[in-house]
């Protein structure tokens, strides 16, 4: 966090001085760790063994926060007789395909359900299309009605199955697995729990590392399991914050330019699954079930009018025929792989350089290289636009600038001071810019860009009679340019007879009348006021803050903060207390907008048979997920199992030591040969990972090219303990390379005791750290790690797992030219054969 | 120049006589410093912004003199930053004003070894004109058995994490009405 997010870990350093205990836990000793009482060095592709411990030593000593988990949680809920754990199973769940490599998980599901199970096809969609990615706001499908045992005695209730399953996560087994020494190990837990509870609240911090893994969907599910059960979730200085690294990557997931989303976490319809209107609503829906997704039909219908505006009618459903379709995976990495063979003719680029930032850079290059045009909008001339003329490939003979057929244009773009509009940051909180000036010469944002290209493509397909050319003709599309205000009233909503702005998105009608570019952000305009331009200064307001920005959704600063008071409403402790209920006036109240229907009382039941908002009883804080309650344990919506398991990374230098089972048997794969992975083989002895030093940005579009931030950080390095120097003859400030079978990249060497041999599963492990930034364009240039990682993804989200990998390092500089390819293929072949 | 002047005019003088007794203030200024000023209090205009980099949201104010940023510095009143910035967001006057910016088209024609320039309008055209062949050439109406796929899977598109939201949706909404899937951003990755 230090590192990558200084500003941000201000807040940290302060509530250190207040008294507060701050641990870290990182393969890596860096800034955050120089600051941290206690400092956790731990292998990397481990962390389920590390977090599951800490579940089993919450449940062993029960430490739980009982009344918030018997509340607030699915811990009573009894789990239906077919299901079978890993621990039964030797690392699987019940109902897993090994054809397929997926689960039919109808025996995850809760007693009495298991007649709605989900199909075996149905979960290789979910799979192929990331389904797990609508659950950012979208609780999966349940009935609201479950049997419960509120003593947690019952044999197949959550909470009796989660203590089954991490019992074998002990401090004995996370030495084993992590190579953290017991007594570390348990200081955490002790600081953890004992800062936990009805006084006190910890949070838990991650960087967005944390999901480039085959299970890092499930890495953050532990961390959520663990903050359920002390107790820490919706209430103040508690929760699972995500440090994301981009200005406005939150944004661009709630009004998603992904391939598997709409606005607002709707999903791009699947050709078989949502075949009609009425398939695609109850999917969303799911009408018997309890909280806010029951209104999904208002939210659907207006996307539509915002849409397509008077060409959107009730008889034409809304112009949901004019949707595309889903089929399967079409991922950014499917896409690449897409290109090598041919299949995609034209790709924009979008102020983001993919031959440096993704994985497996060469794959990369060479998709770019058999595209027949590319259009890059970015600052500058970044690696992505350079590649015909300069990339590795060039120098290997791969990319031929004679015989590369890519035509390319460089459109160049605005920067942020030249435009105004919003981002939005980390907590979900919209802010305004301001512009400053107009961009230089033609230089231009992506919104005069895109209203453009509709204005051009629109008239070239004037007056077609195509079916396929209908959606774009019939878009709501003016021909004069909108600010970017006049678009942020489109995504707030407004009413399509007088044009207001509405106020919440529970101002939406599911009859044509309100039109929303993105309910989850409906109130952003509110009273027609641009409220993500508030700037009441920090210092003239309270420490939430409310009149700066606006968060979503109708400006929530802490979600599910009905948590933060007990079942009757009562703030948990006046030393944490945030919003309670007020029985004199009948409403909620607090420092935060409650997260709950404001005079809806706690003692509020459900009549017989309700679903929706109605069936959220008074003490339901969790008012997005199906049952009302926080998940311990998820009986559907996950596509590799209900509860976290350690597998071992895709490539790993040991075997499963909990599990036959090695790596996660749902991780997404794409088995080719121009995508090996390394075999655990010794000729791939070591574990790499990589982070972001502070003074670069990512791919290093924004920093590489700036002449401060190339000063600070000039060259690409590789950090070594003093042990595996010794071992590889490796010099401190000398070269070095590293070799996977996808690649061999050559880096400065450091050598440092920031880097420390582990014992792993009884044998000494070696991890080397590398930053990513570097390419071969900017002011300073070099070698790019990600070159080093090949593409295997999280069955959930279909991110892929570039934290952690297989590696040999030598000393002195990588071969050059076509040697190069010639020396990682001896690596491969000698890895394949085990003869290394 | 009398002596009063003269002796007035060394530092350690003012310092030992005057309101400046540490000497970090008025005692050290010369007829120099004394007149330096600083860029914000000339400046034509502030823009209050965020930085561009990761998504802590610190707040930016932008100052601009004669259609020139002179200074970007942290908002004091943002109660996210508290007027901070990293090296990167103190940095970001020189990524907007950096003579390394490509200010005009640039176009590599298919087998080209070298970029050529080419006007903004026209180049548009040229986008415009492909995108529409692309569509056209890869358009999928059905699948196999019938139900409808209104698609191509001849366009891809990445990026959008360092975007507006405004720019996110109409990239998006274009996109899904052209029947272009393949739309992707760094929350992928």
């Amino acid at each position: 966090m230090a590192e990558a997010h200084p500003v941000g870990f201000q807040y940290v350093v302060e509530a250190k001085n207040r008294g507060a205990t701050v641990i870290h836990i990182d393969p890596r000793f860096t800034r955050t760790s120089a600051l941290a009482h206690t400092y956790v060095p731990m292998r990397a592709g481990a962390d389920i063994a590390f977090l599951g411990g800490v579940v089993n030593y919450i449940l062993s000593n029960e430490k739980d926060f009982r009344e918030y988990v018997v509340a607030y949680t699915n811990a009573s809920m009894i789990v239906g007789e077919g299901f079978r754990d890993t621990e039964d199973l030797d690392g699987l769940f019940s109902g897993y395909d090994p054809e397929l490599n997926v689960y039919d998980q109808s025996s995850w599901q809760y007693e009495g359900q298991s007649d709605e199970g989900q199909q075996e096809g149905e979960a290789h969609a979910d799979r192929e299309t990331a389904s797990g990615l609508e659950q950012e706001s979208h609780g999966p499908p349940v009935p609201a009605d479950v049997p419960r045992d509120p003593t947690l005695r019952h044999p197949r209730c959550v909470y009796q199955i989660l203590k089954r399953h991490y019992a074998r996560y002990t401090p004995e087994m996370v030495e084993r697995v992590c190579g953290v020494p017991p007594e570390k190990f348990l200081e955490v837990c002790a600081a953890w729990t004992r800062n936990s509870g009805r006084e006190r609240t910890t949070a838990l911090v991650y960087s967005v590392g944390w999901t480039q893994h085959s299970v890092g969907v499930q890495y953050i599910r532990t961390g959520a399991i663990i903050q359920l059960l002390l107790g820490n979730m919706g209430r103040p200085g508690g929760g699972v914050m995500a440090l994301r690294g981009h200005a406005s990557i939150q944004g661009s997931t709630d009004i998603p330019t992904l391939f598997n989303l709409l606005p607002g976490y709707l999903p791009m319809p699947h050709h078989r699954q949502h075949e009609t209107f009425r398939q695609w609503v109850d999917a969303i829906r799911h009408p018997e079930q309890k909280g806010f997704w029951a209104n999904a039909e208002a939210y659907a219908v207006s996307l539509l009018k915002a849409y397509f505006g008077d060409a959107a009618t009730e008889q034409n459903d809304w112009g949901y025929g004019w949707l595309p379709r889903l089929t399967g995976d079409h991922g950014t990495y499917q896409q690449v792989l897409d290109m090598i063979d041919g299949k995609i003719k034209g790709y924009f680029l979008l102020g983001q350089n993919p031959a440096v930032g993704s994985a497996h850079g060469r794959a990369q290059r060479l998709g770019m290289a058999n595209l027949d045009w590319l259009v890059v909008r970015d600052l500058f001339a970044i690696e992505s636009a350079t590649f015909w003329k300069d990339g590795p490939e060039v120098a290997t003979g791969e990319i031929v600038p004679e015989q590369c057929r890519t035509e390319v244009f460089l459109m160049p773009a605005a920067s942020h001071a030249e435009k105004e509009g919003t981002f939005t940051q980390t907590q979900r909180l919209l802010q305004w810019r301001e512009k400053a000036l107009d961009p230089p010469g033609d230089c231009r944002s992506e919104l005069w860009f895109f209203h453009h290209l509709g204005r051009l493509v629109r008239e070239r397909l004037a007056g077609s009679t195509l079916p396929r050319d209908q959606a774009v003709l019939r878009l709501n599309w003016p021909d004069e340019e909108p600010s970017g205000e006049d678009v942020l009233r489109e995504i707030n909503g407004y009413d399509v007879a007088t044009g207001a702005a509405l106020s919440n998105f529970t101002d939406l009608a599911a009859d044509g009348t309100t039109a929303c570019g993105c309910w989850i952000y409906s109130g952003v305009f509110k009273d027609g006021v641009n409220q993500a331009a508030r700037r009441k200064p920090g210092a003239e307001q309270d420490w939430v803050a409310r009149e700066w920005g606006w968060a979503w959704p109708s400006d929530r600063r802490t979600l599910y903060n009905r948590a933060s008071a007990d079942p009757e409403g009562r703030p948990w402790s006046e030393r944490k207390k945030y919003v309670w209920w007020d029985p004199a006036a009948g409403e909620w109240t607090g420092y935060d907008v409650p997260d709950f229907e404001k005079t809806k009382p706690p003692s509020y039941r459900p009549p017989e048979g309700a679903s929706g908002v109605e069936a959220i009883a008074g003490d339901d804080a969790f008012i997005m997920q199906g049952d009302g309650k926080g998940w311990l344990y998820a009986p559907s919506g996950l596509i590799d199992g209900p509860m976290p398991t350690h597998y071992e990374p895709a490539e790993s230098p040991i075997g499963n030591p909990l599990y036959g089972q090695g790596a996660n048997p749902a991780r997404k794969r794409y088995d080719r040969d121009d995508n090996p992975l390394n075999p655990a083989s010794p000729v791939y002895p070591y574990v790499f990972s990589t982070s972001r030093l502070t003074e670069h940005h990512t791919a290093g579009g924004m920093s590489r090219q700036l002449a401060y931030l190339s000063e600070l950080q000039p060259e690409m390095f590789v950090e070594v303990s003093p042990a595996l120097a010794a071992e590889r003859g490796l010099e401190h400030h000398g070269w070095a390379h590293v070799i996977t079978s996808r690649a061999a990249i050559e880096a400065r060497v450091l050598v440092t005791d920031r880097l420390r041999p582990l014992r792993v599963d009884g044998r000494v492990i070696h991890q080397i750290w590398m930053p990513y930034h570097w390419g071969s364009s900017g002011l300073v240039t070099g070698d790019s790690a990600n070159d080093l990682i090949g593409i295997v993804l999280d069955p959930n989200v279909l991110i892929q797992e570039s934290k952690v990998g297989t590696c040999d390092i030598r000393p002195g500089r990588r071969p050059a030219g076509a040697d190069l390819l010639a020396y990682v293929e001896d690596y491969r072949r000698r890895a394949e054969g085990h003869d290394g | 120049m009398g002596v009063r002047t003269w002796i007035e005019g060394w530092p350690v003088y003012r310092q030992l006589t005057g309101t400046d007794p540490l000497g970090r203030g008025a005692a050290a200024q010369s007829p120099r410093s004394r007149d330096l000023s600083a860029r914000t209090g000339s400046a034509d205009s502030m823009a209050r912004s965020v930085c561009p980099y990761c998504a802590v949201g610190c707040g930016q104010r932008i100052f601009v003199k004669d259609g020139e940023v002179v200074q970007i510095e942290g908002d004091p009143d943002s109660p996210i930053s508290r007027g901070r910035l990293c090296p990167k967001g103190s940095a970001s006057k020189s990524l907007v004003t950096s003579d390394r910016r490509v200010r005009g088209v640039l176009y590599r024609r298919p087998f080209g070894t070298d970029w050529e320039e080419l006007d903004l309008d026209t180049a548009m055209g040229m986008i415009a004109d492909r995108v529409v062949a692309a569509r056209a050439a890869t358009w999928e109406d059905a699948d196999e058995e019938g139900r409808p796929l209104n698609r191509t899977l001849g366009i891809a598109s990445l990026g959008g994490a360092t975007l507006d939201n405004e720019e996110n949706y109409l990239i998006k909404k274009l996109f899904t009405a052209l029947g272009a899937l393949q739309i992707e951003n760094q929350a992928r990755i």
